[in-house]
């Protein structure tokens, strides 16, 4: 065991992970961090907070992560190299450690352009693969990114994102293979709706062994109507929404769409279940929290084991 | 080259009005070839700055020159023997150029023509795109001779994002994927291997980072 992620606990057991997300709220309400929390627990074993989601300057993942790190729910710090330098990150990483955050998730970020703020600076100072490493170095090798040692390494289980549905197609599986070199420990990937091509991407992923080099938590959401499948179809860069699931969505009366879409992500961790080297599931129900525990039911995630 | 566009007019006007005679500044190198701040782009807004200015009843003496380099002490030494004979400079070089003339003349306004863009190169007649972001360590023998840093919209170094779909750019359809560029050229090199290597964070002191940077050739300078 390299940390004492319960996260890490789980997956290292063998266990099916589950984790899902909360997106902190556009302003002072730390009230609202904790209804969506509670909706989670005992549902899932770990909760992502998104940083600054869809370049949107939201409440931050540290400060989210801390109020539901108190609900004694274990949360996935998601940072960006978007919108803070290294020097930021690390601070950052070193104050969740010592705030009892053991699991992080290193993004490089939408890019500002789709957010409330499209005239502001992008950072990225470093990239999410070079952030692995910092990470990496900072727990294992006890060191700085500069160089310099440090006292107190925080001891991070580091999670990273992987979308096998943008393109080229044939980089996706070296991309993961350079995650794991950087360090990762586990994967969280982009919402699998094109269940055929996430398969023949963990061919390739099987293919070079990297399925036991890292955990890989495959990504579900429900939609919650025709126009959200659409608008992920059509809108959300490297989402892979196929025309099947669309006709599925119109195919049933607006007033039914809701469980239609639950069902669906259901029926798709049912069958990603099956597939070898799937670690467990992340599952992104947007502003739907209250609907997890449902899912997690229903697809016979539940009890969650306890460790 | 070093890239530019002309201000809107109206912005121009705001900067000469107050004089009566000025020295519109073109230059004959990077602004000349982008169609910006050449000769030709100085007769063009001389005479589009008289028309305007006529029309709101004010009148303006305006001389036209166009240096070989504004850049270069050198050229702008020319200036001498002609600058008394004017109340301000406009421009039309980059922000090098006119920080020149404002070093060289510490008594006389000068105003900027255009807007410097970007180190790019033409992609077509009529379109130039970013190429280099000067960050003082050249990647390009790593990355296929195709820069991520200038052309990549997040400058990752390690690969495309999750947003790379067709070849394009999650920003924008008119922007290519640089690692999908990146990635087809060491394909077609018979050099995929090289994109496994990771590429460590960049030293950003090459790039900036420490402060405005300076070249000095001892073996040059004086």
């Amino acid at each position: 065991m390299k940390t004492e992620s319960k996260l890490e606990k789980i997956l290292a057991a063998g266990h099916l992970a589950v984790t899902s997300e909360c997106g902190p709220p556009r302003g002072a309400l730390p009230d609202q961090v904790r209804e969506k929390a509670a909706y989670l627990k005992g549902v899932v074993d770990a909760i992502n907070v998104t940083d600054n989601q869809t370049a949107m300057v939201r409440m931050s993942s540290l400060a989210a992560s801390t109020i539901i790190k108190q609900e004694g729910l274990n949360p996935v710090l998601q940072v960006v190299s978007r919108d803070r330098n290294r020097l930021a990150i690390q601070a950052d990483i070193i104050g969740a450690y010592a705030l009892g955050i053991d699991t992080m998730l290193c993004l490089s970020g939408d890019h500002t352009k789709f957010g409330d703020h499209p005239m502001a600076m992008n950072v990225h100072d470093i990239d999410s693969m070079q952030m692995i490493q910092m990470v990496r170095d900072m727990r294992d090798k006890e060191i700085f990114q500069g160089g310099a040692k440090l006292k107190g390494a925080p001891k991070m289980f580091i999670g990273a994102a992987a979308n096998p549905f943008a393109d080229p197609f044939e980089l996706r599986v070296l991309r993961l293979e350079k995650k794991i070199n950087a360090g990762v420990d586990f994967i969280q990937t982009q919402c699998i709706f094109n269940v055929e091509k996430f398969e023949r991407w963990m061919e390739g992923v099987r293919a070079r062994g990297l399925h036991k080099k890292c955990y890989i938590l495959a990504g579900v959401t429900p939609c919650k109507s025709l126009g959200a499948a659409r608008y992920m179809s059509n809108r959300v860069p490297g989402m892979d929404v196929p025309k099947d699931i669309i006709e599925r969505m119109s195919s049933v009366p607006k007033e039914k769409q809701a469980d239609e879409g639950v069902d669906i992500c259901i029926e798709t961790i049912k069958r990603l279940k099956k597939v070898e080297g799937v670690a467990g599931f992340h599952i992104m129900a947007i502003e739907w929290e209250e609907k997890v525990e449902e899912i997690c039911e229903r697809a016979g995630l539940l009890p969650r084991p306890q460790i | 080259m070093i890239t530019a566009e002309r201000k809107p007019l109206e912005e121009l006007i705001d900067y000469v009005k107050p004089f009566k005679r000025i020295l519109l500044l073109g230059c004959n190198e990077c602004v000349t070839v982008c169609a910006a701040g050449g000769r030709k782009e100085v007769g063009l807004l001389a005479s589009g700055l008289q028309m305007a200015l006529l029309k709101s009843g004010s009148n303006i003496e305006i001389k036209q020159h166009t240096l070989e380099r504004q850049c270069d002490p050198e050229y702008v030494e020319e200036l001498v023997p002609m600058i008394d004979g004017s109340e301000a400079i406009l421009s039309m070089a980059c922000g090098c150029g006119v920080q020149q003339l404002a070093t060289r003349f510490k008594d006389k306004p000068v105003f900027p023509a255009l807007n410097t863009q970007f180190m790019g190169a033409s992609e077509r007649q009529g379109v130039w795109a970013e190429r280099c972001q000067g960050c003082g360590d050249c990647v390009l023998g790593i990355t296929g001779g195709i820069c991520p840093i200038a052309r990549c919209a997040k400058q990752l170094m390690n690969g495309p994002c999750g947003g790379s779909t067709g070849g394009k750019c999650e920003v924008s359809e008119d922007v290519d994927c640089v690692w999908q560029l990146i990635w087809d050229r060491l394909k077609s090199l018979g050099q995929e291997d090289r994109y496994v290597d990771i590429m460590p964070a960049k030293d950003w002191r090459s790039g900036g980072g420490s402060g405005p940077r300076k070249i000095i050739r001892e073996d040059l300078a004086e």
